[in-house]
Parts: structure tokens; sequence; C-alpha cells
């Protein structure tokens, strides 16, 4: 391989270490490649490489637009700029520690990444049935207030990269209000780790309710005065409607889903179709549209906001009291959460109870935080409808206490298939109104 | 009392000169501290409020900064010309305050002399062409940085440029018919008994769009596309000569917006009720105040648009000139020089029926813009769903859309044979 290295000077160099072969990528072969790609001489078309470092390309997308112009005559995408090799350290993990790494994904709706996880692994465990109903409503809200605050950031960069300044800080101050929610329920602001196989990693803290409920009252204003900035705008339709045409054959064809999808007027939403957590004893619309377009896209988004506070104000109703976590204590996390003086961490009667009083108890906690549990072998595909459409969680046992395998299918990575097919035969100004409609988040993409 | 122009002694044009270019980069300064704080309590924020009072002097914090940065050029530049480019820029852009009439005349340390650097019989023709030179520099730029953000910041800013400046020219051409002259100080007399946006509105809505188009600010910042291109054609620029080209945005800002006072809000005219209540309103050092407050009304109304509005995609801006501004200046100059003709074989009272014209087609321009909207809106109503569900017809299989039926799978499977009215399940 060394001398074809030679004589190719785009092939990465390599050494050999202990550990295996090591490559060092060098990059700085645009040119040459450019040359040796195109058939017509290069000076006659321009390919520009938008990203990965770009401000529109919602962080590290790299988009490869040949032009004719300001006419986009070709659109690829480049990705792999934020791969974590998150699905690959789960395999060296236990169960319920995957819950951590797969709320890094897709960071901007970690609880859907949580939440489709252990629906996985409660689905291998056979388990469903036994979540406690506290548990699956707090799950359901949480999930809503996180749909809404990523559908905030997909309208606040959206308008950002048209233009519009004041829907981006409009759109992120609201966000950080339901930010405001998470970080008291589950002490942080992202990458929570709060829901977990079996329930919930803590209750509600105190408060939390009424924290809810004032957000409710002052989120559907705020929302409108967002809204009402760009939904009848001259500009922002001009420069929305129409753009990133994908109709429903190019969705089916492609297998996007999610607010792409609704936007050609096919009512699809796992929620109502194959509904989990118990989102059939809720009521609540799927807001759809029939123009296909970037505009439809953003109505819907705004719809479900709104369909998401009705869901969220239902969530508070059926809060009862009750566990958070499986009646099992084979499966349960052992922990019991306070407040002390240096934080967060296990109650001090908890530590003096398995440390001071039960031999047992300090053991089959030692066992379950260490080795984890067991989870019977097979394979289960479970899905969600997160806020940029089906994410699937596709996890594979050996009878282990850890995953043989856990694969997702991300919305962001299949819906930015359709980049192409929105992109080419648009304006340059069109691609970025494209991409922001897909709203890919690269965490997810990338995973 | 009149002074002509170009009589001044030789230490009072430096002087002159000096406050001039002084007063822009003050300005400046000010615009952009302005524009932050404007623009941050527009969108919630606070805004800088640290360095200075009120955080007045972070443009200047800023400003120094920006010049001890490391100065880059592109190995791919063209050297000489990537140099030159924000100077063009930047001088281009001093050079057509020199026309502005700031007041009346005034005494300084006993000499009797406008308060204008000069002025001459096409003054304002002046101004378009020294603005025409200035794109120079931006085109020059984007050419010489040798990459393609910038080229195509470049391209789209020269198209913009050449366009908007069309619409702009054309709609002075009303002010030089009414005023009957082209020189700065002389159309501010001439707006002694009432100002030329009242008198000539469609003009005025015409040349404040365009003069957003020609300054390259938020709706028209095409060439500097954050979103598209990045940093258009500064996107390699660094150091002091980005601040040349930022410094130039600026002054151009208050360049067109000082223009449209002179030419349409009455210069350095007191507004109405102050001066029917003030006599000395409109002499001495007091224009001044009045003209720098129009000023900032531009300003602040340039801060808003940018506050509120998304950016227009290239060819809308474009149809936008082209389409809309460019025919309507055409029309409306046929009407006024219609009017002007009128009164001088006539003698008609043309003004009141200017007014009358004037607020009638802007009300015609603004009620097509809302109708074309409200068309608009009603359209998606109109379509129906198409009575036959054909699930092949995008040329891959799709699910039914509601409101339409899926043909039952026993009727599909039979031969042609079976009849419309079998498959209708």
């Amino acid at each position: 391989m060394t001398t074809f290295n030679d004589s190719d000077p785009r092939m990465a160099d390599e050494r050999e270490t202990t550990e295996g072969k090591v490559f060092t990528v060098q990059g700085n072969d645009w040119d040459e490649l450019l040359h040796d790609l195109s058939s017509t001489p290069p000076q006659e078309r321009i390919i520009v490489n938008m990203g990965p470092q770009h401000p529109s390309t919602h962080g590290v997308l790299r988009l490869i637009l040949e032009l004719d112009g300001e006419t986009v005559t070709e659109a690829r995408c480049g990705i792999g700029y934020l791969h974590t090799g998150i699905e690959k350290n789960m395999e060296f993990r236990t169960w319920t520690q995957g819950v951590t790494f797969v709320t890094r994904m897709d960071y901007l709706s970690p609880f859907f990444n949580e939440t489709a996880y252990c629906l996985g692994v409660e689905k291998l465990l056979g388990i469903t049935d036994q979540i406690p109903e506290r548990a699956n409503v707090i799950r359901v809200m949480m999930m809503e207030l996180n749909r809404i605050s990523s559908h905030l950031v997909c309208l606040a960069t959206g308008g950002m990269e048209l233009g519009a300044l004041t829907a981006m800080t409009f759109g992120f101050r609201e966000r950080e209000l339901v930010l405001d929610v998470f970080e008291m329920i589950t002490g942080l602001r992202m990458n929570h780790a709060y829901i977990r196989p079996g329930g919930l990693a803590q209750d509600l803290p105190e408060g939390a309710e009424q924290k809810v409920r004032e957000l409710l009252k002052i989120l559907p204003g705020r929302l409108k005065d967002t809204a009402d900035l760009l939904v009848d705008n001259t500009i922002w339709k001009g420069r929305t409607v129409g753009v990133g045409t994908l109709d429903l054959a190019g969705c089916m064809a492609l297998g996007i889903t999610g607010p792409i999808l609704r936007s050609t007027g096919l009512p699809h939403d796992l929620r109502k179709s194959q509904p989990y957590c118990g989102y059939e004893n809720y009521d609540f619309e799927v807001p759809v549209q029939t123009s296909a377009d970037a505009y439809g896209r953003f109505l819907i988004r705004i719809a479900e906001m709104g369909e998401s506070m009705k869901i969220i104000a239902q969530c508070l109703d059926r809060l009862k009291p009750g566990p958070v976590m499986i009646e099992d204590k084979k499966i349960a996390w052992p922990a019991q959460l306070a407040h002390g003086a240096d934080g967060t961490g296990n109650s001090f009667e908890h530590i003096r109870q398995i440390m001071g009083t039960s031999m047992e108890a300090l053991i089959h906690h030692f066992k379950l935080v260490t080795e984890g549990f067991k989870v019977p072998a097979g394979q289960v595909y479970a899905a969600i409808e997160s806020p940029r459409g089906e994410l699937g969680v596709h996890l594979v046992s050996d009878g282990g206490t850890r995953p043989y395998r856990v694969h997702f299918r991300d919305p962001s990575f299949t819906n930015l298939q359709a980049t192409a097919a929105m992109c080419e035969g648009a304006q340059i100004a069109d691609v970025v109104a494209a991409v922001a409609s897909i709203d890919p988040v690269m965490g997810g993409v990338d995973r | 009392m009149s002074v002509p122009f170009g009589l001044d002694p030789g230490w009072l044009i430096l002087l002159k000169s000096l406050v001039i270019f002084v007063f822009l980069v003050l300005v400046t300064l000010f615009t952009i501290w302005l524009e932050r704080r404007i623009v941050a309590r527009m969108q919630m924020r606070i805004g800088p409020n640290r360095v200075g009072p009120f955080g007045l002097v972070q443009g200047l914090a800023d400003g120094v900064k920006l010049a001890l940065k490391q100065d880059i050029i592109p190995a791919l530049a063209d050297r000489s010309v990537f140099i030159l480019a924000p100077i063009i820029s930047a001088t281009t852009c001093f050079i057509a305050f020199a026309v502005i009439p700031l007041g009346p005349t005034v005494s300084i340390f006993g000499t009797w002399t406008n308060l204008q650097l000069t002025d001459f019989p096409v003054a304002v023709l002046f101004v378009l062409a020294i603005a025409s030179i200035g794109i120079y520099g931006i085109v020059l730029a984007g050419w010489s940085s040798g990459s393609t953000y910038p080229l195509l910041g470049a391209l789209r800013s020269s198209a913009q440029m050449i366009s908007y400046e069309i619409a702009m020219g054309l709609s002075l051409v009303a002010v030089f018919l009414y005023a009957g002259s082209m020189s700065t100080s002389e159309i501010v007399s001439a707006q002694q008994n009432v100002w030329y946006v009242v008198l000539l509105l469609p003009s005025f809505v015409i040349y404040a769009t365009s003069m957003v188009g020609e300054t390259n600010r938020a709706p028209f910042d095409l060439p500097e596309a954050e979103g598209e291109l990045v940093g258009g054609f500064h996107t390699e620029y660094s150091s002091l000569k980005f601040a040349l080209f930022f410094l130039a945005e600026y002054i151009n800002m208050v360049t067109v917006s000082a223009l449209a006072t002179t030419l349409f809000l009455g210069g350095w005219r007191a507004p109405a009720p102050i001066s029917t209540i003030w006599e000395g309103a409109n002499s001495g050092w007091w224009p001044l105040v009045w003209f720098v407050a129009k000023l900032f009304a531009f300003i602040f109304v340039f801060i808003w648009l940018r506050g509120t509005l998304p950016r227009l995609r290239y060819d809308q801006f474009m149809k936008f000139g082209w389409k809309v501004l460019i025919p309507v200046s055409l029309v409306w100059i046929v009407i006024v020089a219609t009017a002007r003709a009128l009164r001088q074989s006539a003698n008609v009272d043309s003004s009141s029926l200017l007014v009358v014209v004037g607020v009638i087609l802007t009300i015609l321009v603004v009620l097509s813009f809302v109708l074309d909207a409200m068309i608009s809106r009603r359209m998606p109503s109109e379509i129906e769903p198409e009575p036959e569900f054909d699930a092949f017809a995008g040329g891959f299989p799709v699910p039914p859309l509601p409101g339409q039926k899926l043909p039952t799978p026993a009727a599909s499977a039979q031969t042609i044979s079976s009849t419309e009215g079998d498959s209708r399940g």
C-alpha cells in the first residue's frame, strides 16, 4: 500500500503503531480533486465548498455546490465531521450507562434520544407494561417541552440564516425558558441522562409543576410574537414559499419523516399511528400543510409547538403521586437522590442503610451499578416521533449486561438525503433556506 | 445673506474639510454604538454598556482592536488591487459629503461663509458619480481576493448597485424639475415653503428604498449575506483593510441619509411647527441641530429595518428594482413633468395637484402589495384534492392522503374488464 501511497498524493499518510495503523489526513487537495473530477475545464464552472465551517451549515455540515452563476446545478452533502463513535462506545458500557451516550447524539432533542433508547431496552426486557404511570407522564411532558425548545432553535437559526436576526434572539430567548425548566428538573440544560431504562433517574423536584405551569402561561404570547414577525412577512414568504420543495413521492423514496413529510399533506406522526408512552390518551392534532415547501414546514413547526403546549397541560393534570421507577429491584437504579451540602447525590439515609445495616443491599447496589442488569438475548426496533421525524433505535442483545449492537435511525441523517433533491436547480440563497427547513442536527447525523 | 461658493480663504477650506472628516468619523462611531444598542433593545438584549458612559466608546475600542489585528493577504490574491480596493471604498465615501449643506451662512472667525465645503451646479450628480466610483472598491475587492465567496459577493453587489443607482437617479429627476437646479444649496432653498417629501412623495419613497439597496444594508445586504456568502466581498479581508470597508459602509449610510435630508426633508431647515413659532430657527448655527436630527432619523430607520426584516433573495431583489422601482419612477417623472408644463402654460396650481396625485399613486402601490398578499393567502384554499388517487403518480408508491381513497385490493387485482363502479369500494 505504501507504494500506491507515494504515487497518489491524496492518500493519507500512514504509520504503524503498537495499536495498529494510524492515518494522518492532510487535506489541501481540493484543487487537484476538482481538476480530476471535472470533465469540463475547471474555469468554466464554480464549485463552492460550503462548510464545514460556514455560518449556515448547522454546525459542521459540508455542502459541495456546483454553481452556474447564482443557480445551483449540483448539490452534495459531506457529513462525518462530528462523528463521535457513540454507537460503538455503547457496546462497552452497561445498558443504563447507554443513556448518557445517546443523550449527546442529537443535542437539541436529548429527551427523545433517551426515551427511544429506553423504550428499546424496556421492550427487550419485556417490562414495557410495568413502567409506572407517573414516569410515563413525565416522559411525555419532558419530550413535549423538548419539542418546543428544539423547534425554537430551528426557527431561530433558520431565521438568522435568512437574515432575520430578531427572530433568532426571540427564539433563543424562549428556548432559555424551557431550558430553565429542564435545569430545575434534571440539573442540566442538555445531556440530561434523566430518562433511564425502567423509569426516570429521579422524581420531579418540589415546585417543578408550578414552574411548568408558569411557563405555559408565558409561552403562548411569546411564541405568537415570534410567529408574528415572520408568518405574514412578505420577504420571509418570498424566501420560503416554493423553496426546497419535495413532494410526497420524493419523501417516500428517500425515507423522509417529520415536518418535511407532513408538509406534503400526509399526517404521519408516530405519536398517533404507533403510540408509545401513553400518547393514545392525549388529545392533540397533527398539523399538516400541503405546500411541501420550506414555508409549510415553518408553519407546521409553529403549529406543533401549540399542540405540544396542549399535551403538556394535559400531562400536568395527569400527574398523580406515585413511583417513577419500576418496582423490580433487579432493574431499578438503586439511587435515592437528595440535595446535600455538596450538591445532588445519594441521600444520607440511603447510604447509611446500604452501608451500615444491610450487607445484601450493599452487594446488590454494587453489582447493579458496576456490572449492570442482564438483558435477554434478542433484537428490537423501537421508534418515536422526534421533532425531526422518526427516531428509531435498533438494539441487539446477546444476553449480557452490555448491548451487542446499538444503532440509531436518526431523522436528521435520513432527512439530509433530501438536500440534493431540494436544492438542485434553485438559487444559492435557496440552499440555505432549504437546509434550514430540513433542520439537521449534525450531532444526530454523525453520532 | 448669501455668500457665493469658491471664494473661501484657504485656511477656511482646510478647516471645513477637517471638520467634515472628524464629523463623519464621529458620526460613524456613534452610529455603530447606536445600532448595537437599538438592535439590542429590539431583541431584548442590553448591548454594549461597559466601555465609557453607556458604552459609548465601545466603537472606538473595537476599532483600535481591529487595527491591531494581524493583516492577512491571501496567497491567491492580487496584492496591489487587494490593497487598493478598501482605499477606494473609504476615500470616495468621504468625498461625497463635500457638497452636503449642513447649514446656512454663518460667521467663522469673522469670515462669512456657507456651512458647506463646496457647491456647484451639478452637485447631486457629483454625489451619484462618487457613489459609482465607490462600487469599484467592492468589485475590485471581490475580484482580487482570489476566492469564491468574495467573487460572488462582488458580482452581486455590482449588479445590485448599478440597478439601484438607476432607480435612485430617476427618483431625483423630479426634485431637479421642481427645484430647477442640481445644486444642493439651491435645492434646500427651494424647499423654503414646502418640503419635497410632501410634494414629491413617490420620489421620496423610491429614493428611500433605493438608498437602502445602495448602501448594502438589511434587507438588501446581499453582497455580504452572512448566511450564504459568509462575508461577501470582504470575506478575505482582515485588520485595517476590513476596518476601512466597515467605515465606508457606515459613512455611506450617513451620506445617503444626508442626501435624503437635503433633497426631501428641507435640508437644514427647521421642521414646520418650530420654524413658524421661532424666527431664528433657520439662521446661525441652529440649523446644524435640525440637520443632524433628520440625519439620525434616517439612520434609526436603517437600524430598525435591520432589526425587523429578513434578507431578500438576489433575483427577487433585482426584480423589485427593475420591475417596480424603475417603472414607477418613470411614470412619476412623466406626471411631474406634465404638472410642471401645465403650471407654466395653463397657470394651474400644480402643487396641490401633484400632492393629490402623489398620494393616490403611493396608495395604489401599497394597495397592490396588500392585494397580492391577500390573493396569495386565498390561493391554497382553492386547490382541490385530486379526485382520482394514483399511488404511482410521482414515480414512487405513496400512501393516500386524507380525503383520498385507496383502490380496494380486490378491485385492483382484477382484470381491466372490471367496471368503474366495482373499483370504487
